[in-house]
């Protein structure tokens, strides 16, 4: 197990991906203040989708880890998103 | 025999210790991920007062407390790094930052829930149950659960980063074993993520 060549992340990897979180930021603080009705919420909503992507991808190390970590997060997001979608259909239609 | 008695190494398996850390955030995935679902069909259901409620909420400092939290997110996955780099030094340097960055953030939660309270906003409070509708007590019944427990996991984080640091201080965490490191900086994350979510959702879709 000692043996085992782990992956290091270089700090400059870190800083670009601040960078891009920052930004991101940015750009969601200022399309909220846009009037864009119903696409203000959505915009949001996937700008920090966006964002978690890419902290689970380099900070939280899912790009270095081994597949089968990457399913498990998928899976487990793909039943939340089920539950999210499940309980609208039945809000939306009552 | 003897061999056996020398070798006295408690098993180690960062693989499964990561494993288990993951679970664990899935756990903690259901608990506010069910706190966002009844936010979202609350909001759904009541749009015009969780509009009009959300403005009360103070959007700079919720920025501040944003760019804070994704800092502290990149000192502690540098602070990953920086062991397996054998850096110990930058290791204690990278993880006392993320310690302040929370205290800091901790301290601004603070003077935003101060205000709202100068305000008359909290759960139970006079102003909030004459004067404002049952959108409005909706809202910010949730604003101070979710944002509360979001607090609790930052101080539990703080505590378990200064767990680290003393581990690593004793060298019981050291750049051939840091699992427990990269767990402490697992469960920061998930921090991180929640305040992602939290941050649009409440100071910004006005």
């Amino acid at each position: 197990m000692s043996n085992e060549k782990h992956h290091i992340v270089p700090y400059r990897t870190y800083i670009f991906v601040l960078l891009a979180l920052i930004v991101l930021t940015f750009i969601s603080i200022a399309i909220t203040h846009i009037e864009l009705a119903d696409y203000t919420v959505a915009g949001a909503l996937i700008l920090a989708s966006v964002k978690t992507f890419l902290v689970l991808t380099f900070f939280m190390h899912l790009k270095f880890d081994k597949p089968y970590m990457r399913i498990m997060v998928g899976f487990v997001l793909a039943v939340f998103l089920a539950v999210i979608i499940i309980t609208f259909l039945d809000y939306y239609y009552r | 025999m003897e061999q056996t008695m020398i070798h006295h190494d408690s098993h180690y398996d960062p693989e499964a210790s990561k494993i288990g850390m993951w679970l664990f955030i899935f756990t903690e995935l259901l608990l506010f991920g069910g706190l966002f679902i009844i936010y979202s069909v609350y909001r759904f259901m009541n749009p015009d007062a969780f509009h009009l409620a959300a403005k009360e909420l103070d959007t700079t400092i919720g920025a501040i407390n944003t760019i804070i939290l994704l800092v502290s997110s990149m000192t502690v996955a540098m602070a990953t790094s920086a062991i397996q780099n054998k850096n110990i030094k930058l290791t204690q340097i990278l993880l006392g930052i993320t310690v302040v960055l929370a205290i800091v953030f901790l301290v601004n939660k603070y003077f935003e829930w101060s205000a709202k309270f100068d305000h008359g906003i909290f759960p139970g409070s006079e102003h909030l149950i004459n004067d404002m509708s049952k959108g409005e007590i909706l809202f910010f019944g949730l604003y101070f659960v979710m944002t509360g427990l979001h607090a609790l996991h930052i101080i539990i984080g703080m505590a378990f980063i200064i767990f680290v640091m003393v581990f690593v201080a004793k060298k019981k965490v050291h750049p051939e074993r840091y699992a427990l490191l990269e767990n402490s900086g697992l469960y920061w994350h998930l921090v991180d993520v929640i305040w992602i979510f939290l941050f649009p959702l409440f100071y910004l879709i006005t």
